[in-house]
């Protein structure tokens, strides 16, 4: 006996909640199916919400340790007390995760816990945690199954002291040395917990820049500022092995180019080496699909595979593998299942990478647009030249906007600076209404505000930056 | 609540209209349907009327400024004495220069930049690229690239000269840019060619005389010579359909259908009213149509679709005086008949001189679509029709 639905949507993360969410408000049938044992996929349970988390509450303390004196606010006997903040980071996370529930049943959208596993092009077979089975049809499947950490040859995971993401949110104590692999947004922000918290950092990166993808310029500035707070960085560098010893971690690492080993010991590594997508067992061939050379599911522009009535949304298909991008296409896709137009515009989808300071940014990078042979213009405001960020003592970073050098249309807005990532919001909505860089120059900004230093980018992209 | 006062639909292909005078000042009361603004378009001169009785509070496009169809001419408050004894409010400096809403009254959403860019540079944009039609910075910098491009391919750029002693410089009305423009227009369009005879007008006047008196009684207007002329061609035009026809790209058009163009002297140039299906049409009412032409082009009363859609043009410079002329034609259509001074001339009749009314005629015809034989036996009918006039009876 199956039971049928409008549509079934393979797991429960920001893309899948979301689809199945929106297609519940669009009075579609709709079931969710998750493989673990809570909702919310990796976002809420082991990436972005935990990660915020332990952000906060490491800067927290670090401000308390080294800056609030500045400010003239003494305070003694500053101290971690990690159980706690981890039970902080669980409760926060399981809040959440039961939001989600909260919200399907709003949406009237049924959940299962359990394997979800394509049987032919209308059929899915859930296999829960107890071995039982049972088969559910549905005239739409939507997979939505995610990523995972990209493995490293060489090196094998335990989650103790060699860890991924998942296990660098979970560590008992405050490790003494701790080696990076992999200078991307995971790497840095959760490097940049555990060095507050106490841990030598060194970030290994087999690039000779760290953040590939971002402005080049700010990636440069942010690498100065991160190596100012006391993360070391080995640029250039490959990892070819780690070896636990003694109860420490000999991590042997060579560079890129080829030429002579070395080994740096410590207590724990991170692997953060990037995500790959996650479709093992999902039963593709029993629909007649297959990924591209890089796993992916590849989709036509309205999310829909090559086996008709199956789509694909978020990190398994093409394009960044963010949270919001899921979303994205999760209404997007929602939306054209129930006969409506779904929009995502790629040129607007921001990126935050949540250290401090932030680096957020959203369009094109002037290295892109220099590649594309855009004609372009730069506007560049720092935050030594913002009262508010004068203040609040925390001047680091800048905002860059880039405009069409002939119609103004902006390209791309880079800021690296405190708030950066509520900031860049203002930029994505400019550039999905193809705003001019004079737009936002003459929209008001309320003063004082950090927001002012995006402004005055803009204005600066005219030639009149009024503050400096 | 302040009533519109908006530019009327002017008719086909009139896109624009020129502020020739404002009847009324702001502050002034004026009736409902009373003109209170006479605009200018390529064709004819219109009177806007009040849309309601009040009072003009506003005058947005000033004598001289042009505005698109359904643009916003002003403004009319409500009632007498308050809105009078309001002080008139004073124009703010950017408002002039506001991007013209569209008839609807759905003005797309302008980004901020590109609204001041717009205003700065006067330059209407109607359609955006942005999201949901919105108009972009980089939409107005297109139009303005477009502008400044234009002038190069279609005029050249004119360099005013300076005035010498006792000169004076005027601005062309839009009636003569007008008429300048489709003049040329038609030259450089059509082969133009014109082709000459004489008419023995003795008969026709003989007619007449005999005839002015009692047509008159019976239809209230003067037997005249032009439903003649009218007659005659239609009689011709329908024997040589060409002439009647006109060319439309690789195509010609040819039309079963008889509107006569009769161009009428104004103190503001030429105009030609036409008359509808004028083979449907006595000798009565065709002197009737054209009575009524000449006293309404004088007042400025003929209505634009008056002017549109001719196929043949007659055309008499003779009321000036004219022994000879070649008309040019009135595209797209394909002839005109010149008609011109009668005079007393000496001819040889059946061996004998005789002093007899003559009238050259020309037609001047597009040769591309119309053969030299065409030509000439349209003009010969003609001239047979009016030589003989119980013809047109016999319809022979």
């Amino acid at each position: 006996m199956s039971d049928t639905y409008d549509v079934i949507v393979i797991g429960g993360g920001p893309g899948g909640y979301n689809a199945a969410n929106r297609a519940g408000q669009l009075k579609l049938r709709t079931l969710c199916i998750e493989k673990r044992a809570t909702l919310g996929g990796t976002c809420l349970n082991i990436g972005c919400i935990p990660s915020k988390a332990l952000l906060h509450a490491s800067e927290a303390y670090e401000d308390a340790k080294h800056h609030f004196a500045e400010l003239g606010v003494v305070v003694q006997n500053v101290a971690v007390d990690l159980p706690r903040m981890m039970a902080h980071k669980d409760k926060s996370v399981d809040g959440l995760t039961k939001g989600v529930e909260f919200l399907f049943r709003k949406n009237k959208v049924e959940h299962a816990f359990g394997t979800g596993r394509l049987r032919g092009p209308n059929t899915v077979e859930i296999v829960s945690a107890d071995g039982t089975t049972r088969s559910v049809t549905g005239k739409a499947i939507i997979i939505a199954t995610g990523s995972e950490p990209m493995p490293l040859p060489g090196v094998t995971i335990d989650e103790q002291q060699i860890v991924t993401s998942t296990g660098a949110l979970s560590l008992s104590s405050v490790p003494g040395r701790m080696v990076v692999i992999g200078g991307g947004y995971i790497g840095l922000e959760m490097g940049s917990v555990w060095r507050r918290l106490g841990t030598q950092v060194t970030v290994v990166e087999y690039l000779d820049r760290i953040t590939p993808g971002l402005d080049g310029e700010v990636a440069k500035h942010f690498q100065r500022i991160l190596a100012k707070q006391g993360m070391a960085f080995k640029l250039g560098s490959k990892v070819t092995g780690c070896e636990k010893r003694n109860g420490h971690v000999q991590v042997t690492i060579e560079p890129a180019a080829g030429g002579t080993p070395e080994t740096i010991e410590c207590d724990v590594v991170l692997s953060s080496i990037g995500r790959r997508p996650y479709t093992e067992g999902l039963g593709l061939d029993t629909v007649g699909l297959s990924t591209d050379n890089r796993g992916r599911i590849p989709v036509d522009r309205h999310y829909q595979t090559s086996a008709k009535g199956i789509y694909a949304i978020g990190d398994v298909i093409a394009g960044p593998m963010l949270a919001h991008k899921a979303e994205d296409e999760a209404v997007a896709v929602a939306e054209i299942i129930a006969g409506q137009a779904g929009h995502v515009n790629y040129d607007a989808i921001p990126a935050v990478v949540y250290t401090a300071p932030e680096v957020a940014s959203v369009g094109k990078t002037e290295e892109e647009l220099k590649a594309a042979g855009i004609a372009f213009k730069i506007g560049k405001f720092p935050f030594t030249a913002n009262s508010r960020a004068r203040v609040n003592a925390s001047t680091d970073g800048f905002a860059k906007v880039l405009a069409d050098a002939t119609t103004d249309q902006l390209l791309g807005v880079h800021i690296i600076g405190p708030e950066a990532g509520n900031m860049i919001a203002e930029a994505a909505l400019a550039i999905e209404f193809k705003a001019a860089a004079e737009d936002i120059a003459r929209t008001s900004h309320a003063h004082p505000t950090l927001s002012e230093a995006v402004r005055g980018a803009a204005q600066g992209v005219g030639g009149w930056a009024m503050q400096m | 609540m302040p009533l519109e006062i908006r530019v009327p639909t002017l008719g086909e292909s009139v896109t624009e209209a020129t502020v020739a005078k404002w009847l009324k000042n702001p502050g002034e009361s004026v009736k409902a349907d009373e003109p209170v603004v006479e605009l200018e378009t390529d064709k004819v001169t219109v009177e806007v009327p009040a849309p309601a009785a009040g009072v003009l509070s506003e005058i947005l496009v000033a004598k001289g400024e042009t505005i698109g169809v359904g643009g916003l001419l002003g403004t009319l408050g409500e009632g007498g004495a308050a809105a009078a004894a309001a002080p008139p409010k004073p124009v703010p400096m950017a408002e002039p220069k506001l991007v013209q809403a569209p008839a609807n009254g759905a003005a797309p959403v302008m980004m901020p930049s590109a609204a001041k860019l717009a205003a700065e540079s006067n330059v209407t944009v109607m359609t955006g690229t942005g999201k949901d039609g919105r108009i972009l910075k980089g939409d107005v910098i297109a139009a303005l690239e477009a502008r400044a491009n234009a002038p190069a391919q279609s005029i050249k750029p004119h360099q005013s000269r300076d005035l010498a002693p006792a000169e004076e410089r005027v601005p062309m009305t839009r009636l003569r840019r007008t008429i300048a423009l489709r003049l040329k227009e038609a030259q450089n369009t059509a082969a133009m060619l014109t082709t000459f005879n004489e008419i023995d007008m003795t008969a026709v006047m003989d007619m007449r005389k005999t005839f002015v008196d009692q047509f008159e009684k019976r239809h209230g207007v003067r037997l005249g010579f032009m439903s003649f002329f009218v007659k005659a061609c239609i009689s011709a035009l329908k024997e040589l359909p060409a002439v009647n026809a006109e060319i439309d790209g690789d195509d010609i058009i040819y039309k079963n259908h008889y509107d006569i163009g009769v161009a009428v002297g104004t103190d503001k140039g030429l105009i030609v009213p036409v008359i509808r299906n004028a083979d449907h049409h006595s000798f009565a009412d065709l002197e009737k149509a054209i009575a009524d032409f000449g006293i309404r082009a004088r007042d400025g009363k003929i209505k634009l679709e008056e002017l549109q859609g001719g196929t043949f043009t007659i055309s008499n410079g003779g009321v000036y005086g004219s022994l000879m002329s070649t008309p040019i034609l009135n595209a797209p259509q394909s002839g005109i008949l010149g008609m011109h001074k009668i005079e007393q001339r000496p001819i040889a009749v059946d061996g004998k001189i005789e002093i007899r009314p003559m009238m050259y005629v020309a037609l001047s015809y597009d040769h591309r679509l119309v053969d030299g034989r065409e030509a000439v036996t349209f003009l010969v009918r003609v001239k047979e029709h009016l030589e003989q006039p119980q013809r047109l009876l016999l319809d022979i």
